[in-house]
């Protein structure tokens, strides 16, 4: 079915458009906060959006969303329930805190993509580059090329598979976070290690690959995690505590 | 624990042959912090704020009304301290009954029963209580009627429901304590509740970087901010704190981020845990950071457009008076309202009966009065803990009482000075009300020096 012009929506219209060369960004996100006009969508399209900040955040709705472009800083961030799907490349920080729900980007993503995403799933079928999935405190992250510096730093909770390479100080300052990586990794950062693969992270990996659609083996990720050494400030010392 | 032993001497010493000269260089203080260091090889971690002496408002005084200036009748003629802050873009500017707000502090760093005694005492005078580093409690914001919630650094709890329950957003880019620095709460304050708010296990110190993970500079900062505006469609105002150090610079680059409000956080301000050498040897005074607030604000055309709220060592009503005089819009309290819950105290209150707790600050190495061992989780007077047994030395009922008690007697001091200067409104507070008892102060707020017209660096002299 097609997308309407949602200036022209009718009461039946289940999926409608925002054309970003005539309708605002503040339209945009107004509409996708509003359950009354939500009300029978089923999926919203976003036209035109040239490297435009801000699109589809703190949506927090079962809906489709489709941004048909590049686009810029913060795309769907806090996201909750919604699916958005990007068909290009994204700046900064897409789905940064997101909650719940999916983003995919079907292009390549700038730095700290995911960035303290609680829940949910971020899909990177391109690249990502530094710092992806910093901070991350539960959600997951699967990139389908490589992700660059410092990635996974001081990462909380949650798994992140790179599918190609990962830049250096990989999982910097880990917590419980765990990250798979299928090619080459340049360095680690303080505190994470390469561990063994189990059969949990097998069913991890094969769960996370299907989800992402990508259909490489499991057998051939290494798992990287935390060595705990950081997690006690001076566990050496004597402090009078 | 390894405590220094009294050496055995062979031969009584006679004192009478001893020199007690004193040293400035390496004075008592200086002695035990070296011996600490060769002890231990580690920095010290502490609570509260800068305690070395620093110009402050006390140097400051009131050019009250005589011939040349009319008061208003203290007891009778009405002095307004209404408050109205983030008119600049939201739909919903806070609006408060005084210019006294509570600052930023965690649960985590406070138990559940501390915040809740603040943002009781906070909605009963008609003011904010803001979150900290844990995220926001269901207490909190069920006792808070205005509640500013805080996007910090590591997003510990940071959700987009709590944003949109808040009533105001602050952006937190650094504190007085600590500026440029991030915050470490240590593993013995992390009990079940605190892990699980915060996704790390039990147990574990929980490092609060000092940069956010989603921007960088001020101009990925203006896009960020308006990613908020847009999560929360524009309703509320959206502060942006920072540790005072080049004030001037970066509350020019805030106010072009797009805040509604700058806070500017004095390096008298207080932290829960941060490293020694960063409380001491950071930062300039508040009083200083106040007068490169407003010039910037001022330099700007922005005074009056985007609101200023000064923290940092504001103890009384007079420290708010002359806050406001030297051109803040509001003030924010941290230390001051936990020490009103007992902070330091001999003592902490079981109903109406007081209960030593001199035992305890021994315990810790201490005493009342010189307590600042917020990290350890182990506050005496149950402020500054998680514990089960020693959190229950606060009852919200008493805390609520004792804080709104302290907030409403600064107010009074602080009409009481706005009406002697001749004010009808708090705000109406001017630099030319004040002077300065120091050549450092006047220097720092660029007032004049008590008795001349000298301002230290102002017209080449």
């Amino acid at each position: 079915m097609e997308s309407v012009n949602v200036a022209e929506r009718t009461d039946s219209a289940t999926r409608v458009s925002f054309d970003l060369t005539t309708a605002s960004v503040r339209e945009l996100n107004a509409f996708l906060h509003d359950p009354a006009k939500l009300a029978g969508i089923e999926q919203v399209t976003v036209l035109n959006p040239e490297g435009a900040h801000n699109l589809a955040v703190g949506v927090a709705a079962p809906i489709d969303i489709e941004i048909d472009g590049n686009a810029g800083y913060f795309i769907a961030g806090m996201n909750k329930q919604a699916n958005v799907t990007v068909h290009g490349n994204v700046g900064w920080s897409v789905a940064e805190n997101i909650m719940s729900g999916t983003v995919r980007v079907k292009g390549i993503a700038s730095e700290c993509a995911g960035a303290s995403g609680h829940g949910g799933l971020l899909v990177i079928e391109g690249d990502a580059s530094s710092r992806c999935g910093i901070s991350m405190k539960g959600c997951d992250i699967v990139v389908g090329g490589s992700v660059g510096h410092m990635s996974a730093f001081m990462a909380q909770a949650g798994r992140m598979v790179v599918c190609g390479d990962a830049g250096g100080g990989l999982g910097d300052s880990l917590y419980e976070a765990v990250i798979y990586v299928r090619g080459t990794i340049h360095s680690l950062g303080a505190d994470a290690q390469e561990e063994p693969m189990t059969d949990d992270d097998y069913a991890a990996l094969t769960e996370l690959l299907g989800k992402a659609g990508f259909d490489h083996d499991p057998k051939s990720f290494k798992r990287v995690a935390s060595g705990r050494t950081l997690y006690h400030w001076n566990a050496d010392a004597e402090q009078d505590y | 624990m390894n405590r220094p032993v009294a050496l055995d001497t062979e031969q009584p010493v006679d004192e009478r042959l001893l020199s007690l000269e004193n040293s400035y260089s390496y004075s008592s203080d200086t002695l035990a912090y070296i011996q600490r260091a060769a002890r231990y090889g580690l920095y010290d971690i502490r609570g509260l704020g800068a305690k070395r002496k620093l110009p402050n408002f006390d140097d400051l005084s009131f050019l009250t009304a005589g011939a040349s200036r009319y008061p208003l009748e203290g007891y009778r003629e009405k002095c307004t301290t209404k408050t109205v802050l983030g008119t600049r873009f939201a739909k919903k500017p806070i609006v408060l009954d005084t210019p006294i707000t509570i600052a930023g502090m965690s649960f985590g760093a406070l138990s559940a029963n501390v915040k809740e005694s603040l943002g009781r005492a906070a909605t009963e005078m008609g003011t904010s209580t803001t979150t900290g580093d844990g995220g926001m409690t269901q207490e909190e914001r069920g006792s808070s009627k205005t509640l500013i919630y805080q996007c910090l650094p590591s997003r510990y709890g940071f959700n987009p429901d709590d944003l949109r329950k808040a009533d105001a957003i602050e952006m937190v880019i650094g504190q007085g304590a600590k500026p440029g620095g991030g915050g470490m709460l240590l593993g013995q304050k992390i009990n079940p509740r605190v892990a699980k708010m915060r996704t790390l296990p039990e147990g574990v110190d929980q490092r609060s970087a000092c940069r956010h993970p989603d921007w960088t500079g001020p101009d990925d900062l203006a896009i960020k901010l308006k990613e908020l505006r847009e999560i929360t469609d524009w309703q509320v105002p959206i502060y942006i704190k920072v540790g005072a150090t080049r004030t001037y610079q970066d509350v020019k680059l805030a106010v072009k981020a797009g805040a509604d409000v700058v806070v500017v956080d004095g390096m008298q301000g207080g932290t829960a845990a941060t490293q020694q050498v960063f409380i001491e040897h950071t930062g300039i005074p508040t009083l200083a950071a106040t007068k490169l607030a407003v010039q910037a604000l001022e330099d700007m055309d922005m005074r009056g457009t985007v609101q200023l709220i000064v923290s940092g060592g504001i103890r009384s009503g007079a420290d708010v008076a002359k806050a406001l005089a030297m051109g803040a819009d509001a003030v924010a309290i941290g230390q001051g309202v936990l020490m009103a819950l007992g902070c330091n105290s001999p003592f902490w209150w079981k109903g109406n009966q007081r209960v030593s707790a001199e035992a305890d600050y021994h315990a810790l190495g201490t005493a009342p009065g010189h307590c600042h061992h917020c990290q350890t989780g182990k506050c005496p007077v149950g402020v500054t803990t998680q514990d089960t047994v020693l959190e229950q030395r606060v009852q919200p009922d008493m805390g609520a009482k004792h804080v709104k008690n302290y907030l409403q007697t600064m107010n009074m001091e602080l009409t009481t000075l706005a009406r002697a200067c001749g004010k009808s409104n708090v705000h109406h507070l001017e630099r030319e009300d004040l002077v300065a008892m120091t050549v450092e102060a006047a220097a720092m707020a660029g007032l004049p020096l008590a008795g001349t017209s000298w301002i230290p660096g102002v017209n080449g002299c």
